[in-house]
């Protein structure tokens, strides 16, 4: 039994952060139809930056507020330089411009960065103030973190105008231009936004993982796996997508199949979503068929 | 000042041209109409003002030069559009559609208080103002879809095909409700209609459209009581 | 003697002399763009003339490779006898993908097939099939040995010149064989798909069995250059799968120009020489370079070089 609830206790961590990365796949897809291949990558790169900022002396959440808000503008300016000119192009072109970039990032972290393993600090105490039976002090303050990002961008949606209209933008970009909105920043706000959340994402998973150019590549695929599983045109069905994920993986890896075939889990569950249930479990749209 | 002068416009579509040298003014306050069959070129001529399409050709706005504009630029200029299918944005519920409607304004307070006047003009949106839009009835949704557009206090209303799938009865409910508008808030109107006698019925001035190009021109009155215009262009 | 003719037999008599022209090592080096060639043949006959996007074409690679590794070590195959066996089991493994994928278009088949590259290194990694597999070692082979003796120009036949003649007659096949599969019915039909899907249906084109089939085709077409990798570097290891070879193969399709069979030569190229030329600089810069290529051709030039040649041939016969 205690094995069972450290499980799930862990299974909620991790999937705050798989939700947190779902969340930000959907924001791009829900204004743009498209999915943000580079997501991971560009979520490494911003921890990278966090690292080297501690490094260089930096307070932790100096720097982690710092990262975000450079990841915000590093997301804006990437959707105005390099995905604007193909916001028309044909599928096939957009999905290359979106490895194009992954292959980037990844490429720049390893040349600015090194491929060394690196600890990144955890601003959290060790030992857990709840259950700490079940669940490690680092893992309860990520998903409090998590948590209040989710909090935050739900917020931002809700009640704010620029939340509403970029909401708009995304629904229907024609009439949202016909009342006055700037439809293609409102699509750059909402890369910034994407990037910014991937950034804490990368943050929170960087202590435990270790820090290397690789390290969001598979976060990036539970990430898809929330985003399916919730809907991919929901984003708070891409928040309770992660938690299941994240919970899955963990029983999964425990009591069936061991910890070494976790990305076949995410693949399994990747192609199962999309033959079986395309529209995930919370989702409205009919994915298109060809 | 003309409100609206447009000299020499054509538009295309990709490689297909769909209007061909359209030239008309439109005077401030008045209801202007464009009739015509299907497609002689109403909507894109609506679609011209808004710079949605393809267009050459001199349009001035209030005494701006707007061709080659972005959108959203004319739009905060004052030129309101209720696009043809009606553009409500049907998963945001009715209050933040017409929030939406405001959303270029600075002057943020006056909002409300558009709000409520929106409400004495409709007041069915009252009832459904938290209602997902997409639950609206057609004619509710027409409603919704021209306040929205006044939300922007706009100096000139375009309205595309507001009959188009509603019942009569509604339809003579919301063009009354329109003629209401334009002597109340004072705003211009530039309707298409492909229901000639309703959009005559309404108007003080007609034109109309055949293919691309402007064929006949005047005050909606004389056309209206000309019969063999009627027999001849209007089919009634 | 026209011309074209002429310029064939001149270069196809250029091309046999060459391995004794180049040290060892570059032999090898063009043994793998030859392998690579037909890996990115097989990817753009899916994604260039099919229209499926595929990003996982480095986990069929590893099938293949992989297929030929364990035949030759458990079941001491020849290298030449397990060709045939790559192709098949790959050809499976793509008819296989090729289910989901008849409902899934554009990003979701690229996420699937992403999905795909990832999970197949992970997945030969795997304790439970290790004793086949050789788990995270992998499984060291020979190379095959020439048939006979001989010396020419000062060069003596080695195993990787050998490699190199066996890959060229398997190469010109196989490009013969698209060649033809895109001329014929079936190759129209899946162009048709591509372009307008319901028209084509409505023409009684078979949309579920030329999709499936195609995807099987390209599988084992790129399984096959797998197995061929895999006996030029007579080694295999899951870590040389990674998924980013999937990527490799796209960049290879789009700078050959996708829609192309020509083009997978050029796109070979690249993707083999060019690592090496940027590795001088850094370990990472391969890939930055690949990335800024594949985002300047998607802009500039998304023909890739053969429709950069296309066009040059047009302006010329104006």
């Amino acid at each position: 039994m205690d094995g069972f609830l450290l499980q799930i206790f862990s299974g909620l961590a991790n999937g705050s952060i798989y939700a947190a990365v779902g969340l930000a796949l959907v924001m791009i897809y829900q204004s743009t139809h498209h999915i943000n291949f580079a997501q991971g990558e560009m979520a490494t790169f911003a921890t990278f930056i966090a690292w080297s900022l501690i490094e260089n002396g930096m307070s932790y959440w100096l720097a982690f507020f710092l990262t975000v808000g450079i990841a915000f503008v590093g997301g804006l300016v990437v959707q105005r330089i390099f995905i604007r000119p193909v916001e028309r192009a044909p599928i096939l072109n957009n999905v290359i411009v979106f490895v194009g970039l992954l292959v980037i990032f990844n490429a720049m972290s390893g040349w600015i960065f090194d491929h060394t393993v690196k600890a990144f600090a955890s601003p959290f105490p060790t030992v857990s103030a709840v259950f700490p039976k079940y669940i490690s002090g680092h893992q309860l303050g990520s998903l409090g973190v998590t948590l209040a990002v989710l909090l935050v961008v739900y917020l931002f949606f809700r009640y704010t105008p620029i939340g509403l209209a970029m909401r708009a933008a995304a629904q229907n970009p024609d009439s949202a231009s016909l009342v006055g909105i700037r439809v293609s920043w409102m699509l750059a706000l909402g890369w910034g936004l994407a990037s910014a959340i991937g950034a804490v994402a990368g943050m929170m998973m960087a202590p435990v993982m270790f820090l290397d150019p690789n390290l969001m590549a598979g976060i990036l695929l539970y990430g898809f796996a929330a985003a399916l599983l919730g809907g991919i045109d929901n984003p708070w069905g891409a928040v309770i997508g992660g938690f299941i994920v994240g919970v899955l993986e963990n029983i999964l890896g425990a009591y069936v199949i061991g910890s070494d075939l976790k990305l076949t889990v995410a693949l399994v569950l990747i192609v199962g979503t999309l033959t079986l249930k395309p529209n995930g479990l919370f989702g409205r749209r009919v994915i298109t068929r060809v | 000042m003309n409100l609206l002068e447009v000299k020499n416009l054509n538009a295309w579509y990709g490689a297909t041209q769909a209007l061909f040298d359209v030239s008309f003014d439109l005077k401030q306050g008045g209801i202007t109409t464009i009739l015509g069959a299907n497609g002689a070129g109403k909507t894109t001529t609506l679609r011209s003002m808004c710079q949605t399409v393809k267009t050459s050709g001199e349009v001035v706005f209030l005494g701006d030069r707007i061709s080659g504009l972005a959108t959203d630029k004319i739009v905060r200029m004052g030129m309101a559009h209720v696009p043809d299918g009606r553009g409500t944005f049907t998963d945001l519920t009715v209050e933040e559609n017409l929030r939406l409607g405001a959303y270029s304004r600075k002057d943020k307070d006056a909002v409300s208080e558009d709000i409520e006047g929106v409400f004495e003009h409709f007041p069915r949106l009252k009832e459904r103002l938290y209602q997902q839009a997409g639950t609206l009835s057609g004619g509710e949704q027409q409603m919704l879809a021209i306040s929205r557009a006044l939300m922007l206090r706009p100096k000139l209303l375009l309205l595309d095909e507001p009959s188009f799938g509603l019942a009569p009865l509604i339809v003579q409910e919301i063009f009354e409700i329109m003629r209401n508008i334009n002597k109340t808030n004072g705003v211009s109107m530039l309707l298409v209609e492909q229901n000639a006698s309703l959009a005559l019925n309404l108007a003080d001035h007609a034109y109309l459209l055949e293919t691309g190009n402007v064929v006949l021109s005047g005050p909606a009155k004389d056309i209206r009581s000309d019969e063999s215009v009627r027999r001849t262009y209007l089919g009634y | 003697m026209k011309i074209r003719t002429l310029t064939l037999i001149i270069v196809a008599l250029a091309v046999l002399v060459l391995p004794w022209l180049l040290t060892n090592f570059r032999v090898f080096q063009l043994n793998l763009m030859i392998v690579y060639a037909i890996a990115v043949l097989g990817l753009n006959l899916l994604t260039g003339y099919g229209g499926q996007i595929s990003l996982g074409h480095g986990a069929f690679y590893a099938i293949g490779a992989y297929t030929a590794a364990v035949l030759m070590d458990q079941a001491s195959f020849s290298a030449y006898a397990t060709i045939p066996f790559a192709a098949v089991v790959c050809f499976a493994a793509g008819v296989l993908m090729g289910f989901p994928a008849l409902r899934l278009g554009g990003h979701y088949l690229a996420l699937a097939t992403f999905a795909l590259a990832m999970a197949v290194p992970q997945l030969l990694k795997y304790k439970g099939i290790e004793a086949y597999t050789g788990g995270v070692q992998g499984i060291v082979l020979s190379k095959p040995e020439p048939l006979f003796e001989l010396e020419f120009l000062g060069q003596r036949l080695s195993e990787d010149r050998w490699m190199f003649y066996f890959l060229l007659i398997v190469a010109v096949v196989m490009f013969w064989l698209a060649k033809n599969l895109i001329n014929s019915r079936m190759g129209r039909a899946i162009v048709a798909i591509r372009d307008q899907p319901i028209a084509a249906s409505a023409l009684g084109v078979q949309l579920a069995t030329v999709k499936t089939l195609t995807f099987g085709i390209s599988a084992a077409y790129t399984g096959v250059a797998g197995a061929l990798g895999a006996i030029a570097v007579a080694y295999v290891a899951p870590d040389s799968f990674h998924s980013f070879l999937s990527i490799s193969f796209l960049v290879g399709a789009v700078v050959g120009g996708l829609g192309s069979i020509p083009g997978a030569l050029f796109g070979a190229a690249f993707i083999q020489f060019i690592p090496n030329i940027a590795d001088e600089i850094s370990k990472s810069a391969p890939w930055a370079v690949y990335g800024a290529i594949l985002i300047a051709l998607i802009y500039v030039a998304p023909g890739g070089v053969m429709g950069m040649l296309n066009k040059l041939k047009k302006g010329d016969a104006k």
